[in-house]
């Protein structure tokens, strides 16, 4: 804990308020519904009731309650995308080092492998399975993040080609070190910081991913909020001079920002470590 | 010599800081320097000694990370440090060039040597296209490079290392610059091309009465070619004196210890020759992806307890031997039999046993350790792999074999090894080797990424813990310094054939055959006479 405050306190501003922010998103999912006033889906008044009395940021559509979707939106769009960013670093991280350590046929096949999943564009490719599939959030997950471990393997496999070469790799292969060994110790503490840094971008995109799929209607299913639909739901708004659909977008812009606040600050952080020497 | 003119180059109090952690520290600490028209200073030291920030200094140029804080540099009556970076780049490259340590990496390998070879008196407007073309020709004959007229039309990679580093003088030489700076021109390459690169900057530098500073951290390349040697140690001056006085008669005892270098010498011991030899290589051959063969039947015995030193010049395939017997490069044929038995020629087809007792140190230290690894665990891996030692049984041992390298357990083993010197990175690799227990450790080059009075400090521990633990060293080296200091018996292997071997004095004694004798007589001598001895006695020998 100790250490964690000291992070905090010795990191410049950007990384501190990108933390800040983090906590707080995760905070307000957690404790989702202890801190809202109505239920998720519960109809609670008319239609685009405005700001105040009772409803903070007013009603949408269908009259459910703008800041209790707010949060239970943040809630399954955040755990959604993190757990497919997470499966998708476990899926692509693990194939690249698998391919850059054993080389040979097991790099070319996993390499052609995913070249030909690249040549298909993501958005089609999701819509075409998610039709076939249904849209069930368990799908959505494995879908999404299968899709976006070809550019997580791409990634891995060039950064562990560099480690591999070394002679300590060579070293721990003449140990006579299992391949688990050789990717889980020796390969992966080394490709830690590009792929930290991929993490927070590829979040990033997975989530702008969903919102995508859920404003097309095929992602995250009504009357489950996310902050996509919400968008498109309350979209008319806007001509109105109503930014309340803009709180989602906006949830989701500062989200994004401070996720790459932190990143950058692990990126520099780990990376100074290594011009060390 | 004496007939050397006015001041060229004039450095006071020069003081220059570096970067490093995000803070400004204090590299060079006030160097006093003058260099004399036609003279050549030797500066040198230890990696870390500033020398090649003075070298770059004195074209009034820091390095990134680098910034000169204090001082003068004069260049003949001009005050760079006030001198506009105008002003600066009509200078470098006309007046004064640079010629670095590695050609290969500075070269463009997208360009002709001839273009690269014009570019700058081109664009300083000294010559014209056609003039520099002809003057390249007029260069390279001099500097003795194959085919003069027609070598500038290859690209980089179409040439040697030697040869590329002769070129890059012909460039440094293009627009007869006052004054040359040479950064450690022959530490990466072989003694028997260094002699040839040595040769002939000595004699255009000679020949066209050019002022040279010359940076290395070799004293005995320094005394052959610098008129006046600057010993440097941490940024700061040693001793500076006229280059034979200082070989014959060093004041300071550090300059001392550079000029005692090298003169480590292990004792003879006796062979036993029939007792059955630890590791037997019998007849290998080996190849790349069944290429052009590497190896060519080769046969090695290591007696048990011993130092085999495998001697020869970039790819005669000394580490290629390495790795046929590792069994990291599968031999074509032949066998490599351990006490009498054969191993099996794949890495994956052997034993951890068999794995455990053969060991491997590696050139670099920098890559042989896992920079995200803490001392402990790099030791007690093998520990647990291996003896299957766990807990305080382990921690226990790491601390005994951080002792047994002479480094204090308490104080490294929480370190990670960025925080260690180049001498301590390598000592624990070797405790890595010997947490193993093995029978037979092969050292690839171990020695050369050091400084030397640093690579003799382990070469002495390697000796000391052969004596301790009866291992033996197969040890590949370029360096027959190295080999003096630790080796019983000698191979000397040229294009992937052994061409001679033996115990030491046998080998290190004519008569030798012709090629281990064109090695031997290419190390660099203290001897500041030595190089134009040589040259002439070979000359002699031609006609």
């Amino acid at each position: 804990m100790k250490s964690i405050i000291k992070l905090f306190i010795e990191a410049p501003w950007s990384a501190r308020f990108g933390f800040v922010v983090i906590f707080v998103y995760i905070v307000l999912a957690a404790f989702a519904p202890v801190l809202t006033p109505y239920g998720e889906s519960q109809i609670v008044a008319d239609a685009f009731e405005p700001w105040g009395g009772g409803y903070l940021f007013g009603t949408d559509n269908l009259g459910r309650d703008m800041f209790t979707r707010l949060i239970f939106g943040g809630r399954n769009t955040i755990g959604i995308a993190f757990l497919t960013t997470m499966l998708a670093f476990l899926v692509g991280g693990v194939a690249g080092f698998i391919a850059a350590t054993l080389g040979g046929w097991m790099d070319q096949l996993l390499g052609r492998l995913v070249d030909v999943m690249m040549a298909i564009p993501t958005l089609i490719f999701a819509l075409l399975i998610l039709t076939i599939t249904g849209t069930s959030i368990p799908v959505l997950i494995v879908v999404i993040a299968l899709l976006d471990s070809t550019r997580v393997f791409r990634l891995a496999r060039a950064v562990a080609m560099n480690i591999v070469v070394m002679d300590y790799v060579e070293a721990a292969k003449l140990r006579g070190e299992g391949l688990w060994w050789i990717i889980w110790r020796e390969v992966l503490p080394n490709a830690m910081p590009p792929l930290v840094a991929e993490f927070g971008l590829r979040f990033c995109f997975v989530f702008l991913f969903i919102s995508a799929l859920s404003f097309l209607g095929l992602g995250i299913q009504p009357p489950t909020a996310d902050w996509g639909s919400m968008v498109r739901d309350n979209a008319t708004l806007i001509t109105y001079g109503d930014i309340t659909p803009l709180l989602p977008a906006g949830a989701i812009a500062l989200l994004t920002v401070a996720v790459n606040f932190v990143v950058d600050f692990f990126l520099h952080k780990t990376s100074g470590l290594r011009d060390e020497h | 010599m004496s007939t050397k003119g006015d001041i060229l180059l004039s450095m006071r109090g020069l003081r220059i800081e570096g970067q490093s952690d995000e803070q400004w520290q204090e590299i060079v600490h006030g160097i006093d320097l003058d260099l004399h028209r036609g003279e050549v200073m030797g500066l040198i030291g230890e990696s870390g000694a500033g020398k090649s920030t003075i070298g770059l200094a004195a074209m009034g140029y820091a390095r990134p990370g680098c910034r000169i804080t204090g001082g003068e540099i004069t260049f003949d009556g001009i005050d760079l440090r006030t001198s506009s970076e105008d002003e600066l780049r009509s200078l470098r490259g006309v007046r004064i060039s640079y010629v670095a340590q590695s050609a290969a990496a500075s070269f463009n390998p997208a360009h002709r040597l001839i273009d690269q070879f014009s570019e700058t008196p081109v664009q300083h407007g000294v010559k014209s296209r056609a003039e520099a073309e002809e003057d390249a020709r007029v260069l390279f004959r001099r500097l003795k490079l194959p085919f003069p007229d027609t070598i500038g039309n290859r690209y980089p990679h179409q040439v040697s290392g030697g040869q590329l580093q002769r070129a890059m003088t012909a460039m440094a030489m293009s627009c007869r610059p006052d004054l040359i700076i040479f950064d450690e021109p022959t530490t990466a390459l072989d003694v028997t091309t260094q002699i040839e690169v040595l040769a002939a900057i000595k004699d255009v530098v000679k020949e066209f009465n050019t002022a040279a500073i010359y940076v290395t951290h070799d004293l005995a390349v320094v005394a052959q070619m610098a008129d006046r040697i600057m010993v440097l140690r941490h940024g700061n001056m040693i001793e500076e004196g006229v280059a034979r006085e200082m070989l014959a008669n060093p004041k300071d005892p550090y300059t001392r210890d550079l000029l005692a270098v090298r003169t480590y010498a292990k004792d003879d011991v006796d062979l036993i020759p029939h007792e059955t030899p630890l590791l037997k290589v019998e007849n290998v051959t080996a190849s790349y992806g069944g290429g052009v063969k590497v190896l060519h039947d080769v046969s090695v015995q290591i007696p048990r307890g011993r130092t085999v030193a495998v001697v020869g010049e970039s790819g005669s395939g000394k580490s290629t031997l390495a790795r046929a017997i590792t069994g990291l490069l599968p031999p074509e044929s032949g066998r490599v039999m351990y006490e009498g038995e054969p191993l099996p020629v794949a890495l994956e087809q052997r034993g951890r046993e068999q794995l455990r007792r053969m060991q491997m140190i590696y050139q670099m230290p920098d890559t042989a350790l896992n920079p995200r690894q803490r001392i402990r665990e790099i030791i007690g891996r093998p520990l647990s792999f291996y003896l299957d030692l766990h807990g305080a049984k382990k921690e226990a041992r790491v601390r005994e074999l951080l002792e047994m390298i002479e480094m204090n357990p308490d104080e490294y083993i929480d370190r990670l090894p960025g925080e260690l010197s180049g001498g301590q990175k390598q000592r624990i690799c070797i405790a890595r080797a010997l947490a193993a227990e093995p029978d037979l450790i092969i050292c690839d080059e171990v020695t050369s990424a050091l400084d030397q009075l640093v690579a003799e400090e382990i070469l002495k521990l390697l000796q000391r813990l052969q004596d301790e633990v009866n291992v033996s060293y197969l040890f590949i080296t370029h360096d027959l310094a190295t080999v003096r200091a630790i080796a019983d018996e000698i191979v000397v292997m040229l294009q992937g054939r052994v061409v001679e071997q033996g115990p030491k004095e046998e080998v290190l004694t004519p008569p030798h055959h012709e090629y281990t004798d064109l090695l031997l007589s290419s190390v660099p001598e203290m001897d500041p006479d030595w190089l134009d001895r040589l040259l002439a006695e070979r000359q002699l020998a031609k006609t």
